[in-house]
């Protein structure tokens, strides 16, 4: 079933050699992309002990361990695979040379000597779920993570509105200076922002804005993809229905409000799409406008955590995954709006 | 759950309408109906103005001035010192005769970076987006397989990678299980080098699979039919059908990933910092670095070296404009 | 209840005048249609009425009121446009139900206007569907809908027919017919279709490049045209016209030879032609009689039999296309060579510059 299904093509019926080398490549990309990230999800559930592991396992596995009476700590488990105790599990009490000293949890009493070449660590899948929540305890994750929900959210709102408001008087009025003005809009789409880092900066800073969330949120929100993108869609709505409007007694504001806005509702999906992902992975401009940590976005949180050498990877690998997880969520269900609405745009 | 939310959008939207409309409508009242389009474009404009004329203005103040004062006022005139200083070289092939070393070396790294990031990610989007365009189940989900690094962060691609390249990483730990010794990725030039080049490529190429794909998909289906029943080699219904229908997407492709690539910073600069040494410094970061990260800060010298890195922009979109209005032309 | 006075209405796009002075009457309940080919500038003419084009010169009076400087919504005019212009976001209710909201009126009463315009049209079922959902005639019917609820002074439907197809064009013509005597509404109506004028209109407003040709009811129109090219317009298939000079001039008519020096008489008035003027012939098909001899002669290219009539497509000596309409059968066949001959009460006469001269006696009123 499953292979004829792999195996279909068009209009041949023979599973040819362009066949199996795009079914290879197809494979193997799919490793190169999520691996990466499975990787780090799986790494992320590890104790420090199970990272600093080499080789390392790909399971988050760690050793088990047992109390044993008599002894203070708990002991790790070994299963024996040669010898007299052959299939037996024994906790370690200690090492000496190349031989362990063991004792059987069930006689605590009676210590067995075995050669440590005949003893293997008996593990099982353990998830640290406390390298997640030392996140939450012991550092601001939540102070971050609001930060960035803020900007993003705020960012994009004000974005859509006034990126919608230009488009519409662009793509629905004729009036004197539209094409300079739209020319002019254009033509920054060739400039982009970090050509302009310094100058930029001293206005966030002359307007008092720096080390607020609103040094990110204000220079960014006069996109000139997002009146492009609009204005474009927008021109495709019909004159008559703004015309219908107005015969219906609508003001100006009430016709763009209530009748084009809804309208381009396919483009401003687009525009949302790019504006969280713009604000949300946002770094070199939050990197210089935003110097204290309790203002940092999560991405600014996690590269001064990375670059603090008292982190340990942990941590790190879990506020790795915790970051990539709304983005991820979000793509999971909008896949096919998301992609499709890029291709049709052709703008990042 | 979904009802309340909705209704709770739908007060939000009435609400906003509601703010607006009386400025607004008084505003058409005033200005009448012709002008009102100025004042949809008002808070645009001014956004617009603050942030991207007036600093585009500025940036030569700063260029054509020195200290580290950030206000203009307490800034002397050095006229075109700074850029002077950029390029003062004995010899410009070997940045260790340039006053600037690092600002040549950033430079000379940003072309091998653009060349050999651009060349290779566009041939591998290429070869994805012609694969995914062939009769394949599933190519929704494998589309969005190849997607899936776009959308992740910088920091979190460079972080990915990091933990995967350490010395006691997954990738040594596969070296040696083949019998080949591990590496010092990050920390030996040359391999530093390849992978911020691999690792852009792997979170960028899916951005440019998919406008190929849509490029691809948008040529319509007869002219295949129409080139089998000519006999056509699949060779030549490539090379003589889909290259040259696909060409006007490779060139948007090609300029997009060539504006991007020459203002690539963020993964870098988690991945390696710039190392080692100065290894893998592209402009970008020089200009960060030289401005905003060290002491004192340079502004006059930052703003120099991106309005140099601004004409080589220029002159990129200008290339781009030329070779798609010849092709409109044909 | 209301009436439109258009006084010296004028047009201008930047340096293209495209309304050259529109002088027009259009008087209270009068089902009014603007007809002419496309770009003659009807439309137009039509929303500087509505207030949705500036008027660059000239006053608009409604009821003896200027309204040049009023909004359109504040002008108490609906119109219907040719897209229909239906809110694709809304429903049926809601589209209906939009130009009262804005002027705040209260909830029940636009629920009692749009469930009184819905039976009106019979729309009632579809109310709670959204534009997508409907048929092109349905569409319709919520378009004019939407400018029933607003009970306006001055309904105005911009080629409201022209997205249908042939049937349902004139089973909607008869209903628009209807509303305006169920209503007794002033409505104004462009079109470009001649037999949607015809069918519909108390006046018709024949417009050629932002001039108006003639204003009149549609028979006057027909028997009556002014020029040469309201002659063309009006009537299907479009009157024949024939190139030939005055010979002799009487009180009571003139006489006109063609090429070939076949004499016909026309009941014309004579004013303002002499004999030796190359005068233009029009005769339309239907008054043609086509037999062997005494008329004009003509080589019959096809024919179409309808069973009940025939039309047979012929030219004639000077290459000018003549059509005739023959009621019954016919046993000509294409390739023959025929003539045909010009009633005397049937004839119009246009002079040089396309005016007609004025017909003594018609013989299609008898």
């Amino acid at each position: 079933m499953l292979w004829s299904f792999i195996s279909r093509t068009r209009g041949r019926n023979r599973f040819d050699l362009t066949d199996w080398l795009t079914w290879g490549y197809l494979i193997f990309g799919m490793l190169l992309m999520f691996g990466p990230v499975l990787w780090v999800a799986m790494s992320s559930f590890k104790t420090d002990a199970a990272l600093s592991e080499y080789p390392p396992s790909f399971l988050p596995l760690a050793t088990q361990t047992a109390m044993v009476k008599g002894y203070d700590k708990p002991l790790p488990l070994y299963e024996i695979t040669a010898g007299e105790h052959k299939g037996s599990v024994l906790a370690q009490i200690r090492r000496i040379g190349l031989n362990a000293q063991m004792v059987d949890p069930a006689h605590p009493d009676e210590k067995i000597n075995v050669k440590i070449g005949d003893r293997q660590p008996k593990r099982e899948l353990t998830f640290a779920w406390d390298n997640y929540s030392k996140l939450f305890k012991r550092f601001n994750f939540m102070r971050y993570f609001w930060n960035s929900v803020f900007i993003t959210v705020v960012a994009t709102v004000i974005t859509v509105l006034f990126n919608s408001m230009a488009a519409f008087a662009l793509a629905k009025y004729k009036f004197r200076g539209r094409m300079v003005v739209f020319l002019l809009i254009i033509a920054t789409l060739m400039i982009p922002p970090t050509i302009n880092l310094v100058p930029i900066y001293l206005v966030v800073n002359e307007l008092g804005l720096v080390n607020t969330p609103w040094a990110v949120i204000w220079p960014a929100v006069a996109t000139p993809t997002g009146v492009f993108l609009l204005r474009q869609y927008m021109l495709t709505i019909p004159d008559d229905l703004l015309d219908a409007a107005r015969m219906d007694h609508a003001s100006e504001w009430r016709v763009y409000w209530r009748i084009v806005l809804p309208l381009a509702a396919p483009a401003i999906a687009v525009l949302v799409i790019f504006s969280v992902m713009w604000r949300w992975n946002e770094f070199l401009w939050p990197l210089i406008v935003l110097n204290r940590s309790e203002q940092f976005t999560l991405q600014l949180a996690l590269n001064a955590f990375q670059g603090d050498l008292q982190t340990s990877w942990s941590g790190l690998l879990a506020m790795t995954i915790l970051t990539l997880l709304p983005i991820t969520i979000v793509f999971a269900i909008l896949q096919k709006n998301i992609t499709a609405g890029i291709a049709q745009s052709g703008v990042k | 759950m979904l009802k309340p939310l909705n209704t709770a959008a739908q007060l939000g939207y009435r609400t906003a309408f509601g703010l607006f409309e009386l400025p607004m409508a008084t505003a058409q009242k005033l200005i009448g109906i012709k002008r009102i389009a100025w004042m949809f474009l008002l808070p645009n404009l001014l956004i617009f103005g603050l942030f991207t004329f007036l600093p585009i203005i500025l940036n030569f103040f700063y260029a054509t001035s020195g200290g580290d004062a950030i206000l203009l006022a307490h800034r002397p005139y050095v006229g075109t010192e700074n850029f002077a200083s950029l390029l003062s070289c004995t010899d410009y092939l070997d940045p260790n005769t340039c006053r600037r070393d690092v600002f040549w070396r950033a430079v000379y790294n940003t072309g091998w970076f653009v060349v050999l990031q651009v060349g290779f990610m566009v041939a591998f989007s290429l070869l994805t987006a012609l694969i995914l365009n062939r009769d394949i189940p599933w190519r929704g989900f494998f589309r969005s397989v190849f997607f899936y690094p776009v959308l992740l962060s910088p920091v979190v691609v460079a972080l990915i990678w990091k933990w995967i390249l350490q010395r006691y990483g997954l990738f040594n730990a596969g070296l040696e299980d083949v019998g080949l010794s591990s590496v010092d990725w990050l920390t030996d030039a040359n391999w530093a080098f390849f992978w911020i080049i691999f690792v852009s490529i792997w979170a960028h190429m899916g951005f440019y699979t998919l406008i190929l794909l849509a490029g691809l998909q948008a040529i319509p289906a007869d002219v295949y039919e129409a080139a089998e029943m000519d006999g056509a080699s699949r060779w030549r219904v490539f090379s003589k059908i889909t290259m040259p229908l696909l060409m006007p997407t490779m060139i948007v492709v090609l300029v997009l990933s060539l504006i991007r690539a020459v203002q690539a910073f963020d993964e870098i600069f988690v991945l390696t910092g710039g190392g080692p040494g100065s290894a893998t410094t592209l402009i970008l970061q020089y200009i960060y670095e030289t401005g905003f990260a060290s002491r004192p800060q340079l502004f006059g010298l930052a703003a120099a070296a991106s309005i140099l890195m601004a004409v080589v922009l220029l002159v990129l979109t200008l290339l781009q404009l030329r070779v798609t209005r010849g092709q409109a032309e044909n | 209840m209301a009436v439109v006075e258009l006084d010296k209405l004028v047009k201008d796009y930047g340096d293209m005048r495209a309304i050259h002075g529109v002088d027009l009457t259009i008087e209270d309940g009068e089902f009014c249609v603007f007809v002419g080919p496309s770009g003659c500038g009807k439309s137009t003419l039509l929303r500087m009425i509505a207030g949705l084009e500036e008027i660059s010169s000239g006053e608009l009076r409604i009821d003896g009121t200027c309204v040049n400087e009023q909004r359109a919504a504040e002008r108490g005019l609906a119109m219907v446009f040719q897209t229909y212009a239906l809110y694709p976001h809304m429903t049926v209710r809601e589209n209906l139900g939009f130009g009262l909201e804005n002027i705040k009126t209260p909830k029940d009463e636009i629920r009692r206007r749009v469930d009184e315009a819905a039976r009106m049209l019979q729309i009632g079922d579809y109310l709670d569907r959204r534009p997508k959902q409907l048929s092109g005639g349905q569409r319709q019917r919520v378009a004019i809908g939407r400018a029933v609820v607003r009970e306006p002074k001055v309904f105005l439907f911009d080629e409201p027919l022209s997205n249908l197809d042939a049937e349902l064009r004139v089973v909607m013509r008869g209903e628009i017919s209807s509303l305006h005597r169920r209503l007794g509404n002033t409505m104004i109506y462009v079109t470009h279709d001649q037999v949607e004028a015809m069918t519909m209109a108390d006046k018709i407003v024949v417009l050629k490049a932002g001039l108006i040709q003639q204003v009149g009811s549609p028979l006057d129109l027909y028997n009556r045209p002014a020029n040469q090219f309201v002659a063309g317009f009006i009537g299907s298939p479009r009157m024949n016209f024939m190139a030939m000079s005055v010979t002799k001039v009487e009180s009571d008519g003139i006489v006109v030879a063609d090429t070939n020096g076949r004499s016909f008489t026309a009941a014309v008035s004579p004013d303002g032609v002499a004999p030796g003027d190359a005068v233009t012939i029009g005769v339309r098909p239907e008054h043609l009689e086509i037999g062997s001899e005494r008329g004009h002669p003509v080589t019959v290219e096809t024919i179409e039999q309808l069973g009940g009539e025939s039309y047979l497509y012929c030219k004639d000596a000077d290459g000018h296309p003549i059509t005739v309409h023959k009621s019954g059968q016919t046993k000509i066949k294409a390739g023959d060579a025929a003539q045909v001959f010009l009633p005397e009460e049937s004839i119009h006469v246009f002079k040089k510059d396309g005016t007609a001269l004025t017909r003594l006696r018609i013989g299609e009123e008898a």
